[in-house]
């Protein structure tokens, strides 16, 4: 019986770049105790003999030739940015005050 | 005209009886009658649309060579990126963005002159099988206006049901075509894992997404499929060999001395009685048209809701966290002196709905240090084990084939509150993507007990995707044959709109 306590869920969010109230936090672990439940089975027939597939085609590197195509200009990069200053993406303060 | 196939508008559009701009403007009018109801459309380019029918008239007036497909009206999965047309994906986090650029797929739909006549609603980021998860409000079945139309590519195949489009693009991840299409009694393709290009298309989970052809016919499916797919130097895990011959595949629909494999695993307990009434019912016209029906077993399926229920969620996790508030979309709580880290936590919470968040979590608690390997790890071997069934199976068979869900569409908000029988609902398709091989729905019939429709599922080895095609043909045929019209003539919440 697996289960994510309240605690784990919040962590979870704080990693995931999610806020989440505290009714939100209560319900996710209490479903979480079911789904893990559920997900878990895996582990029945996952045995150290078995290769692990991490995508269905066998590819190795993909390249291209090093040649300049045309991409988006400035103006359209930028045209769904919520906030823009010069021609670049205005975000919000990255570091704190003190740093 | 509006319930004529895509290859019938082709016709007349080749013989002068009708124009693209005609078609285009009756697929609106549709739209613009029933799709209140309906709801299968996010947005609607009425005026682009017109346009682009227009262009490919005067090509058409100018004795120019034109693509199959020219001048026939589509709708678009919205999660699809058009250049210059909302695309949200479902969710509110991208609302009112309006891409750049155009995904490969819409590139080559307006190389072929096909119409776009606007964006279908889906569960947010194509997680969920109602699109109950849209952020913009259910889309309702058209069979029975109080069910839902599968998901998550509901909109495009209550679109093609309700006669808005007789063409639309899907993208299957779990299901999220072959589902819709069995619910609605439309047909659906996932090509074989990169058969169609991934770029443009937001992603949900990048090793299980694929886009497809959804469609009324399978022959309309198979001329879509051939419009879109090819290989990309914009997609590394495109596919560099050439196009499966669907379309002559679709025209034969040959299935003598073919061999078709029912899969022991995707029967019986758990499957609506009406389901495998039909199930049976196709089965039986196979053989008649030649078909040699045996039994094949795959007995890692069982496990496959599982691990892709990890993989999935894994994948998303990490393919979501690029919707950070700070170059496109949603930005919440940007006042002075706020974070950034304050303003990516606000946004994703206002931003995202619950689906989508649960789905993150469970995914970033699967890759964390300490449980990768007990989960993401297993699931991964999971894949492994289901690819050694399918190749297993493939060495008795051409095709193999089940229902394509256990049940008939249930009613919106049965299952919104219990994450797992929602899952449940692709417990038939899901196999198909974690080995990255093709799968079709087309419609086997009603059934008796609520008269909704059920999906037959053919699933076809990896770039051997002309075999759904076959048997897919032959099995429409001979039902057409029994049944003396479309199923979907049937359809009754819209009769008399």
């Amino acid at each position: 019986m697996s289960s994510l306590f309240r605690d784990d869920v919040a962590n979870l969010a704080r990693l995931a770049r999610i806020e989440m109230s505290e009714e939100e936090l209560v319900s996710l672990s209490n479903e979480f105790t079911v789904i893990l439940d559920a997900v878990a089975r895996v582990q029945e027939v996952a045995g150290a003999d078995v290769e692990p597939t991490s995508h269905p085609l066998p590819l190795r590197n993909v390249f291209r030739s090093d040649v300049v195509i045309p991409s988006l200009t400035p103006d359209e990069a930028l045209s769904g940015a919520p906030a823009q200053e010069e021609s670049r993406f205005r975000v919000p303060q990255i570091l704190g005050e003190e740093a | 005209m509006i319930h004529l196939s895509a290859a019938q508008m082709v016709a007349k559009l080749a013989n002068g009886e009708t124009t693209s701009v005609a078609l285009t403007q009756a697929h609106l009018e549709r739209i613009n009658t029933v799709d209140a109801d309906v709801h299968a459309f996010l947005f609607v380019d009425n005026e682009g649309a017109l346009k682009q029918a227009a262009e490919v008239d005067a090509k058409r007036a100018a004795g120019e060579k034109l693509a199959p497909l020219a001048g026939v009206p589509l709708a678009l999965k919205d999660v699809m990126t058009q250049k210059g047309i909302p695309t949200t994906a479902g969710s509110k986090i991208l609302e009112g963005w309006r891409p750049p650029y155009d995904s490969t797929v819409v590139a080559k739909l307006k190389a072929n002159n096909i119409v776009i006549l606007g964006k279908t609603n889906m569960d947010e980021f194509a997680m969920g099988s109602s699109t109950e998860n849209s952020a913009y409000g259910p889309t309702h079945n058209p069979w029975d206006l109080t069910r839902i139309p599968g998901g998550s590519g509901g909109g495009s195949s209550a679109a093609l049901a309700a006669f808005e489009a007789p063409l639309a693009i899907g993208t299957d991840t779990g299901g999220s075509i072959r589902q819709p299409a069995a619910v609605t009694g439309t047909v659906g393709v996932k090509p074989t894992y990169g058969a169609v290009s991934r770029y443009g298309l937001i992603a949900f989970s990048s090793s299980l997404d694929q886009a497809g052809p959804c469609a009324r016919t399978v022959l309309d499916a198979a001329l879509l499929h051939e419009a879109i797919a090819g290989h990309d130097p914009k997609d590394s895990t495109s596919i560099n060999a050439p196009v499966p011959q669907v379309v002559a595949a679709a025209k034969s629909g040959d299935v003598k001395g073919m061999k078709i494999g029912v899969v022991k695993e995707l029967n019986g307990d758990g499957y609506q009685s009406g389901v495998r009434t039909r199930f049976e019912e196709s089965l039986e016209l196979l053989a008649a048209a030649g078909a040699e029906i045996v039994e094949v077993s795959a007995p890692n399926f069982e496990y496959a809701l599982a691990a892709y229920y990890l993989i999935a969620p894994s994948e998303c996790s990490s393919n979501l966290a690029r919707f950070d508030a700070m170059r496109y979309g949603l930005r919440i709580g940007d006042v002075d002196g706020a974070s950034a880290e304050s303003v990516m936590n606000l946004t994703r919470e206002i931003g995202f709905g619950r689906e989508v968040k649960r789905r993150i979590i469970l995914g970033t608690y699967a890759l964390s240090s300490g449980y990768y390997d007990a989960y993401y790890g297993s699931a991964q071997k999971v894949r492994t084990l289901i690819t050694q069934d399918f190749n297993r199976a493939f060495e008795k068979c051409d095709v193999m084939v089940s229902p394509t869900c256990p049940t008939t569409a249930f009613k919106i908000g049965e299952k919104s509150n219990d994450p797992i029988a929602m899952y449940l609902n692709d417990i038939a398709t899901i196999p198909v993507n974690m080995a990255g091989i093709g799968g079709m729905s087309l419609p086997a019939g009603l059934a008796p007990e609520d008269g909704l429709p059920v999906g037959f599922q053919i699933m076809a080895p990896a770039m051997q995707d002309q075999r759904m095609y076959l048997v897919g043909a032959a099995l429409e045929a001979a039902l057409l044959t029994k049944w003396g019209a479309p199923l979907l003539s049937q359809a009754p919440a819209l009769a008399g709109k």
